[in-house]
């Protein structure tokens, strides 16, 4: 199991931070381009499934997959959204994504008044306690494929 | 009750803080923004805009901490309101009025307030103005537009301190840039 990449936005869909860990194949794009691709294409999928659902999307997230890597979307309930990107085999990326939220983003975020909501994060110690909470998760360490 | 049943889910590690010192400090920033502006609306702006921002942040700490799926009702919304008074301040407001878009945060005296007369000077303060400020930028991050005012002080001389809610609408999510 692995984690490839992470995006986090805000809820007006501006890139709030981009991380990543075993991303094989770099991007053709810049960061910013990336970002606002992946939000375009998640707010359109979102929007088709609260229409087509035979069920109520009760927890916010979703995931779609391909015969390679799963991206995985979870979003708060204040709207803003963790995507991560892993492979096939992993599970329960939803409750890592709200750990990230609850662990990181909340601690280091909106309890830093020097951070600025709405732009791109730029605390160092946001970077670093996030690394540790994606390393330490099971998703991360354990090596079965 | 299901008050109760709400309140019990939050989890308690949370830091705390003397009241008195809470209250004092409170009071003089309160003060100080009696000094620095010129009229009491004012500061009662002012109060409500440091509210405002406080709100916007609060809520995600709120939102963190006890794991609370979205609101079905306005009933809903404003029993979380409670518990989010009783988790943050230990005040336990009580629902009044409740209708299908507004409700009525009752407590018995206004927070804050424990040490506080006001000068005749300063009759249209409204002290506790942060709080309906808290409670707009909290409903705005989580989708609600909503109008929150103090109707009721016991500084001024009524029997309890009032916050009158009122849902005005449901915000949506702003599309990306680049699409119309």
């Amino acid at each position: 199991m692995t984690i490839h990449n992470l995006y986090i936005f805000d809820r007006n869909g501006t890139l709030m931070y981009y991380g990543e860990w075993n991303r094989k194949k770099a991007g053709t794009m810049n960061k910013e381009e990336e970002g606002k691709l992946v939000y375009g294409m998640l707010f359109s999928l979102r929007s088709f499934l609260e229409k087509i659902s035979p069920l109520d999307l009760k927890d916010n997230s979703f995931c779609y997959r391909t015969s390679k890597y799963k991206m995985n979307y979870w979003e708060s309930p204040t709207g803003v959204k963790f995507v991560m990107n892993t492979d096939l085999s992993s599970p329960n990326v939803k409750d890592l994504l709200r750990l990230i939220y609850q662990m990181v983003y909340v601690e280091y975020v909106v309890k830093n008044p020097v951070c600025p909501m709405g732009e791109y994060i730029h605390s160092e110690l946001f970077a670093q306690k996030l690394d540790e909470v994606v390393k330490s998760s099971l998703i991360y360490t354990s090596k079965t494929s | 009750m299901s008050r109760q049943s709400t309140s019990s889910r939050i989890t308690a590690d949370s830091k705390k803080v003397n009241s008195e010192l809470f209250v004092l400090t409170y009071g003089t920033l309160v003060q100080q923004l009696v000094k620095d502006y010129e009229s009491v609306e004012d500061v009662n702006k002012q109060l409500e805009r440091i509210g405002y921002n406080i709100g916007l942040r609060v809520i995600e700490d709120f939102l963190a901490r006890t794991n609370y799926p979205r609101c079905t009702d306005l009933r809903d919304t404003a029993e979380k309101i409670q518990a989010a008074f009783k988790m943050y301040l230990n005040a336990t407001p009580s629902l009044s009025n409740v209708t299908a878009d507004e409700f009525s945060l009752v407590f018995e005296s206004t927070p804050f307030g424990e040490f506080t007369e006001l000068p005749d000077a300063c009759a249209n303060l409204k002290y506790c103005n942060v709080l309906p400020g808290v409670i707009r930028g909290a409903c705005e991050m989580v989708q609600m537009d909503v109008q929150a005012y103090v109707i009721a002080d016991t500084l001024k001389g009524d029997n309890a301190t009032e916050i009158r809610v009122r849902f005005i609408k449901k915000l949506h999510d702003a599309l990306p840039a680049g699409e119309d």
